[in-house]
């Protein structure tokens, strides 16, 4: 277990890429959504949608 | 087919059709990234020459690919945005340029992670990382370009001649490490001749790199809908959407 953690001595550099890696991801993940639900919101105020648009903002908060 | 493709240019029809596309996108995709991450690092075996630094190529190369790959997308919805005036097209453009970036940022970063070690250095102004850095450049211009305007719809053209334009870089990076005598290995994976790796190694490459691909669909798929959302301000068919839609 050991032995694999230290990655030859470039457990640093190898840990380090996956680890960036999987918080752009994830920061890809939540800004998608969070872009669609602000879309979602502005288009429904825009249309005069008052319920989904409440929900939405609710749901933001 | 025609009339399959022709539906899907309506925006209430794209807006539910990729609402239901994108499990079908995420699901195989945390699949195989989860598949991808226990083979490079656990079962794919060590390099000869880099020991376990090398395992660090399962998420640059994806990165790499998908920073291209992205873009080329991006160009060529944008040429059809520009041709047949389609604002879907103008809509997936927009939507691929900021994941994009985030994936050729990612393939920049891995990529110095893994020179320290191997080169010595962070950072050298070869051919393949000098051009991948202007690809960075390009997609945070067309980012920049298609927010300068107040209108949208000039926004959108500006950008997407922009995005055309900058398509001449991607040749650049595919052989700049042929064109010029790089610090930056020669490609693992060519079509042309034998990949520089055994099957044991590769194969959870090739498996990341399918995940990969369908990450970047299903979040190209999400942010594709805000966008179209945006675009459709004021469109009866938003009203009868339900907000978790």
């Amino acid at each position: 277990m050991r032995e694999f953690l230290l990655m030859d001595g470039y457990w640093v550099y190898v840990w380090g890429s996956w680890i960036l890696t999987l918080v752009v991801m994830l920061g890809l993940i939540v800004t998608a959504r969070r872009h669609h639900r602000r879309a979602l919101v502005e288009a429904a105020r825009e249309t005069e949608a008052p319920l989904p648009a409440r929900a939405a903002v609710k749901e933001l908060s | 087919m025609w009339l399959w493709f022709h539906k899907l240019g309506s925006p209430p029809y794209f807006y539910r059709t990729a609402g239901r596309l994108i499990p079908w996108f995420a699901i195989p995709a945390v699949l195989l990234l989860v598949a991808g991450t226990v083979g490079g690092l656990a079962i794919a075996p060590s390099d000869y020459e880099q020991g376990d630094g090398f395992r660090i190529i399962y998420v640059h190369v994806p990165s790499a690919y998908l920073a291209m790959f992205g873009y080329v997308a991006m160009a060529i919805a944008a040429a059809i945005g520009l041709i047949w005036r389609m604002k879907l097209a103008f809509a997936f453009a927009a939507a691929c340029a900021p994941i994009g970036a985030a994936f050729t940022f990612l393939c920049l970063a891995t990529g110095s992670l893994w020179g320290k070690p191997m080169w010595g250095v962070w950072w050298d102004w070869d051919g393949r990382m000098t051009s991948m850095l202007v690809l960075l450049f390009l997609y945070l211009g067309v980012i920049a370009l298609r927010g300068a305007f107040d209108d949208a719809a000039k926004g959108d053209r500006a950008a997407a001649l922009l995005a055309i334009v900058g398509v001449v870089n991607i040749p650049i990076i595919k052989f700049s490490v042929d064109w010029w005598n790089t610090l930056h290995q020669p490609a693992t994976i060519s079509k042309l001749s034998a990949p520089s790796m055994t099957m044991d190694m590769l194969g959870w490459l090739l498996i990341m790199i399918v995940g990969y691909m369908l990450f970047f669909a299903a979040v190209v798929t999400l942010r594709l809908r805000g966008e179209v959302l945006l675009r459709e301000r004021g469109a009866r068919w938003i009203r009868g959407l339900d907000s978790r839609a």
